[in-house]
């Protein structure tokens, strides 16, 4: 068998060298953007002690240094959900396209500049939300009025990531121009896929900054249309839950099942799976305004279908994962219909991160189902309810993978032994334990009617509605996860300053394949086609919602209300 | 193409629920009745103080049970903040806001509803037992937006 051939089939264990993939000035953005993420989610997170506390009365965002809660939440907001999910996702993904590729990414530039974008961007945005210019949530829904400091850093930010894109296409075909009528290797395949989505998806937000909330509070423009601003901020808006969410499925698809020792059944079905994404996550955004006045009904409708459309992947790779687990715990001596779940190596810590991140995602997953449910929807929408669910998926799924992952790739990138092992442990059980009983006091707050980014603690209201016990195991659960994030940061601080030097580098975990490339369909490896087929979905989906809501209604000028 | 029986099997599972999903958000919207907002006009919120019947917000007694509430959402209180109706009543709730964006849920109801500058906004709840019913803004609007609520009371 040709190396190459080997490297098809078996994509990884060792088989091939990997001497000269990793070059140092690629792999210092790397680094860096990994850096950026963790403070993002130090800092992001830590203010999730205030909002966790604040649902029984306990008001301490003046002691974060705030003025308001909301200004301590649009922290949260925005450097979880944007810096942190969007740094890790370009350090990682990058990385593990290399070692799909097996080759360096095609532009070093690029990869340079995804880094200083990012820093510049965050800098920009984080100096205008402390001075308290722009404490309008991560949504920055017009006409609320953000310094322009804040949009261009956010701009920044998606820009760092569409670089991220280019490089990976172009990382793409170089690899195609090297190896003539080849199948690209599925490691490398499905991060450029993840990326290409996203470059779609981030249309609306592109838009709708560069077009109008920039001009718009520049003063250039005088007014804006609300509701429109809303059809392209979800645009993005929900399709990136997939941007955070596939950088996972990478993880628990192709790495995962390597860690416990198991083999993915086949190259078909996770590039199946990975272009169903790509087809169907973006025309879905108007399932976050079933209830918008200024929606048609009818389009209401058709995202209501293509969101259900998107389920299906995600019900696909609930399978083909726990198949290789199944296959992983068998391999290690497990049997019976269950008894390979306890044989798995639940005590390596990346390993139990992401399992417990699974069995949580499962959780997210239903409670997703009923937020796109079009009539189940009206009991929940904007109440706490929706919090509750996404700390279960980009909260726990992504977040506790990304934490899962890093048990690795730090000690991949420092040369570094993990160190606290239990620690580590007990880190991940910790934030499992604290986001159900979280997760489960804002949901059945949330179905009493409390709203979301509400002050609940100053809320008059507060005790009208009657979710006393529920408020208790909000705060409960999202203290026992910001010990658990703290936890986390003790880990890393003693691997990356005090840990002993690993003897041999690591390696990458990469899953074999039962069923290799050679059996896969040329079709699914058409990326411009499927892409293509997207963006015709997206025009459908799209355009007809555009053309009826126009003419444009602008009509609201800048309000700073905070 | 190589694809295993269990994966087709499974494949063929995720769709039938799939479609089991929808069918039962088609059952609960056209046999249950239950819809969500939808487009009820457009309005100019800076003249909305002189826009009928915006101009006179509160209660109207339409007949026969029915009821329309006129509301206004604006930073950081809704005008009127209660609204009284006897038992039965089948209240319109018809929002508009002259500034932000604002939103309107109805603690016990169905009723949810995102209240946008430059739109008017509907929905309609019916009342069968006594009590108070809270509403709350549920959008973000400001530093005053957790004060920002009102209830129906109903005897
Ligand atoms: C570390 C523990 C965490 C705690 C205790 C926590 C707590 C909370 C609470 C209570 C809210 C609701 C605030 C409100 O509606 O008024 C919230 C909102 C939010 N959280 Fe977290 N959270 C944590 C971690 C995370 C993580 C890891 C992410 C994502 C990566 C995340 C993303 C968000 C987002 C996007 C919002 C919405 C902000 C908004 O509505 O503007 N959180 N969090
Ligand atoms: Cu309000
Ligand atoms: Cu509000």
């Amino acid at each position: 068998m040709s190396a190459t051939a080997r490297a098809r089939t078996v994509a990884g264990g060792g088989a091939v060298t990997h001497e000269g993939i990793f070059l140092a000035e690629q792999l210092w953005p790397i680094k860096g953007q990994l850096v950026l993420a963790l403070i993002g989610l130090a800092i992001g997170g830590l203010m999730g002690l205030m909002q966790a506390l604040d649902r029984v009365g306990i008001v301490i965002y003046k002691a974060m240094l705030m003025q308001t809660y909301y200004q301590g939440l649009t922290i949260h907001g925005v450097l979880l959900a944007f810096l942190f999910t969007f740094a890790f996702s370009n350090a990682f993904v990058s990385l593990v396209a290399i070692r799909g590729f097996e080759r360096p990414l095609a532009s070093t530039f690029l990869a340079q500049g995804a880094f200083w974008t990012m820093l510049v961007g965050t800098l920009l945005a984080a100096y205008a939300i402390l001075t308290n210019q722009a404490t309008v949530l991560f949504t920055f829904y017009a006409p609320m009025r953000a310094s322009s400091l804040f949009f261009l850093g956010a701009a920044l930010l998606v820009i760092s990531t569409l670089l991220t894109a280019l490089n990976l296409v172009l990382t793409r075909r170089a690899w195609q121009r090297e190896h003539p009528g080849e199948r690209t290797p599925l490691l490398g395949f499905v991060g450029v896929v993840t990326y290409v989505m996203w470059a779609l998806a981030s249309l609306g937000v592109v838009v709708l900054v560069v077009f109008f909330l920039l001009p718009w509070s520049l003063g250039w423009l005088k007014t804006t249309d609300p509701q429109f601003n809303r059809i392209l901020f979800w645009y993005t808006g929900h399709a990136i839950v997939y941007f955070w969410l596939m950088p996972a499925y990478i993880s628990w698809y192709l790495m995962v099942p390597r860690q416990v020792g198991g083999r993915v059944f086949s190259d078909s079905l996770v590039r199946l799976a990975f272009i169903l994404l790509l087809v169907f996550s973006v025309p879905t955004g108007l399932h976050h305004q079933y209830v918008d006045p200024g929606i048609p009904t009818v389009m209401k409708v058709v995202h209501l279908f293509t969101t259900f459309s998107v389920v299906f992947p995600s019900l696909v790779t609930a399978f083909t994962v726990m198949a290789a687990l199944e296959d992983g715990g068998r391999a290690r001596g497990g049997t019976g219909l269950l008894g390979w779940i306890w044989k798995l190596p639940w005590g390596d810590p990346s390993v139990a991160a992401q399992l417990l991140a699974m069995l949580v995602f499962i959780l997210g997953g239903a409670t997703g189902i009923v937020n796109a449910s079009y009539n189940l929807n009206n009991v929940v929408h904007n109440t706490s309810f929706v919090p509750g669910h996404f700390h279960m998926t980009v909260g726990t799924a992504v977040t506790l993978s990304f934490i899962g992952i890093s048990y690795w790739l730090i000690p991949f990138l420092t040369g570094r032994e993990l160190m606290g092992r239990r620690l580590a442990l007990a880190q991940a059980w910790l934030w499992f334990v604290g986001v159900l009983l979280f997760a489960r006091g804002q949901i059945a707050a949330g179905l009493l009617g409390e709203p979301r980014r509400s002050s609940i603690g100053e809320a008059p209201y507060r005790d009208l509605i009657s979710a006393g016990l529920d408020n208790w195991l909000t705060a409960i659960g999202g203290t026992l996860m910001v010990i658990s994030g703290l936890l986390y940061f003790i880990v890393v601080l003693w691997t990356v300053f005090a840990g002993r030097r690993l003897t041999q580098p690591l390696e990458i975990p990469v899953a074999e394949m039962r069923f290799g490339a050679r059996e896969t369909s040329p079709r699914l490896d058409q990326l411009g086609f499927w892409f293509l087929i997207a963006v015709i979905l997206v025009a459908i989906a799209y355009i007809p919602t555009i053309l009826l809501y126009l003419p444009l209604q602008s009509v609201s000028p800048p309000i700073k209300v905070y | 193409m190589r694809i295993e029986a269990y994966e087709r099997i499974f494949m063929i599972l995720a769709g039938l629920m799939l479609v089991l999903g929808i069918v039962g958000i088609g059952i609960g919207a056209l046999v249950a009745g239950v819809h969500v907002p939808s487009p009820a006009g457009r309005i100019d919120p800076r003249a909305l103080s002189t826009t009928p019947p915006f101009d006179q917000p509160g209660l109207r007694d339409l007949g026969g049970g029915k009821y329309e509430a006129v509301v206004i959402a604006r930073a950081w209180q809704f005008q009127p903040d209660e609204i009284q109706v006897p038992v039965g009543a089948t209240v319109t709730f018809t929002l508009a806001s002259p500034d932000v964006i604002h939103g309107f849920v109805l603690t016990g109801t169905n009723a949810n509803v995102m209240v946008i500058p430059g739109q008017i906004s509907q929905v309609t709840a019916r009342f069968d037992q006594p009590g108070e019913y809270l509403w709350v803004c549920h959008e973000y609007c400001g530093f005053g937006h957790h004060q920002m609520y009102g209830k129906v009371v109903v005897r």
